[in-house]
């Protein structure tokens, strides 16, 4: 994790210090608000003294963690998000079928016979990327990510049979997809 | 009884019994790795499909938010607490099972 | 409309017991903790069916802070099997 520090007015400007806090503020409020149940909890309307308890316990949470939850910079941002929404759909079609699987071997339908593979993701460069692919390899069916190398991009993964597994180094559906959704492209150009 | 009261019913009785299955896999797996791949899979989406009827059983209010926090808290939680003990019994050293090994 | 979520609670129930198994008897450290965590899940889906059959809303709010405990204890106990100590200062 590196440490920059900000010397130059240069620095502090393009940090964009201000967007982060206030961004953050108005989730976490709006998070209390939810939170609080107007209608269960409190059965009188909103007023100053409970609006005033809000801000202050969502302004404490902000001036602790206001430097970590948004980026500094982020460039086609809102692309990234429209195309991250069909992904999620697809992940949940994912979840279902994992169940479906291992409904299967654990009943002995389909026979269990583990390997550890590795590969590597020259495609990946960003650290949410490498986030949103592990925990998709997760949930598929069969597979569990055992470690991640940052630096070279190697996965490291623990499969229960040879479908999954094949479907994962052989295939590679769903690297591609990924770096789709991410707009990354591959380095050398061949895969 | 209604529509709504059959749907939910119908999800609650599907989480029940892919959390069933789930405690069966804990038991017959012949591994720590392969108990793993039955406990994360099956306890994350049996959790979820309970508390989604649940969900269903109450229509619009603000405990449906509440419970949709929950839910979806644990679909990020569940796989990084799976990833976080098989990366520390990889590390460790505990032994994997091939095929045709003594059941450990 | 008590009776399926009464079944469903007995049902988890019963299956906290037969996970119990695997806490006690499990060889090594890492099946029990294994145990441990799924017996915390299944805690969390109990706390939102009982608050449904006594018809108590508060019982949502225990669920959430719960099952954000449970994840933050998993995490440390993880890291502190695998390197043996938790802030390396």
């Amino acid at each position: 994790m590196e440490m920059t520090v900000a010397f130059s007015p240069e620095d502090i400007k393009s940090e964009n210090r201000t967007f982060r806090f206030v961004l953050t503020f108005s989730v976490m409020f709006i998070f209390w608000l939810l939170l609080s149940a107007w209608s269960v909890y409190f059965p009188e309307p909103y007023d100053f003294t409970k609006i005033s308890r809000g801000v202050f316990c969502a302004l404490i949470v902000t001036l602790l963690t206001w430097e970590m939850f948004v980026p500094r910079r982020g460039d086609k941002v809102l692309m990234k998000v429209q195309r991250l929404i069909p992904y999620i759909g697809w992940e949940i079609w994912q979840i279902y079928l994992a169940a479906l699987d291992v409904a299967k071997r654990i009943l002995g339908i389909l026979p269990i016979d583990p390997q550890i593979v590795e590969f590597d993701t020259p495609m990946l460069r960003s650290d949410f990327a490498f986030l949103t692919f592990a925990t998709s390899i997760t949930l598929t069916p069969g597979t569990i990510t055992v470690l991640v190398d940052p630096e070279r991009g190697r996965y490291t993964v623990h499969a229960i049979a040879k479908e999954p597994a094949d479907s994962l180094t052989v295939d590679q559906g769903m690297q591609k997809y990924v770096g789709w959704v991410f707009m990354e492209e591959s380095k050398e150009g061949e895969k | 009884m209604l529509a709504i009261d059959i749907i939910s019913t119908l999800f609650m009785a599907a989480g029940a019994l892919v959390m069933i299955l789930g405690t069966l896999g804990l038991l017959k797996f012949p591994d720590f790795y392969t108990r793993l791949h039955a406990t994360g899979k099956c306890d994350t989406l049996g959790q979820i499909l309970i508390i989604f009827g649940c969900m269903i059983y109450e229509g619009f209010s603000f405990i449906t938010i509440k419970l949709l926090f929950v839910t979806l808290f644990y679909l990020f939680a569940g796989p990084c607490s799976t990833h976080a003990l098989m990366k520390a019994a990889y590390v460790t050293g505990v032994p994997v099972w091939k095929k045709g090994d003594k059941r450990m | 409309m008590i009776l399926p979520f009464v079944a469903v609670g007995i049902i988890i129930a019963c299956t906290i017991l037969v996970c119990s198994y695997r806490a006690i008897f499990g060889p090594g450290t890492f099946n029990r903790i294994v145990a441990v965590n799924m017996i915390g899940t299944k805690a969390i889906v109990l706390l939102v069916i009982v608050g449904y059959i006594g018809e108590r809303p508060q019982f949502v709010d225990v669920a959430l802070m719960y099952a954000a405990i449970s994840f933050i204890g998993t995490l440390i106990i993880a890291k502190y099997a695998e390197r043996g100590e938790i802030c390396s200062r």
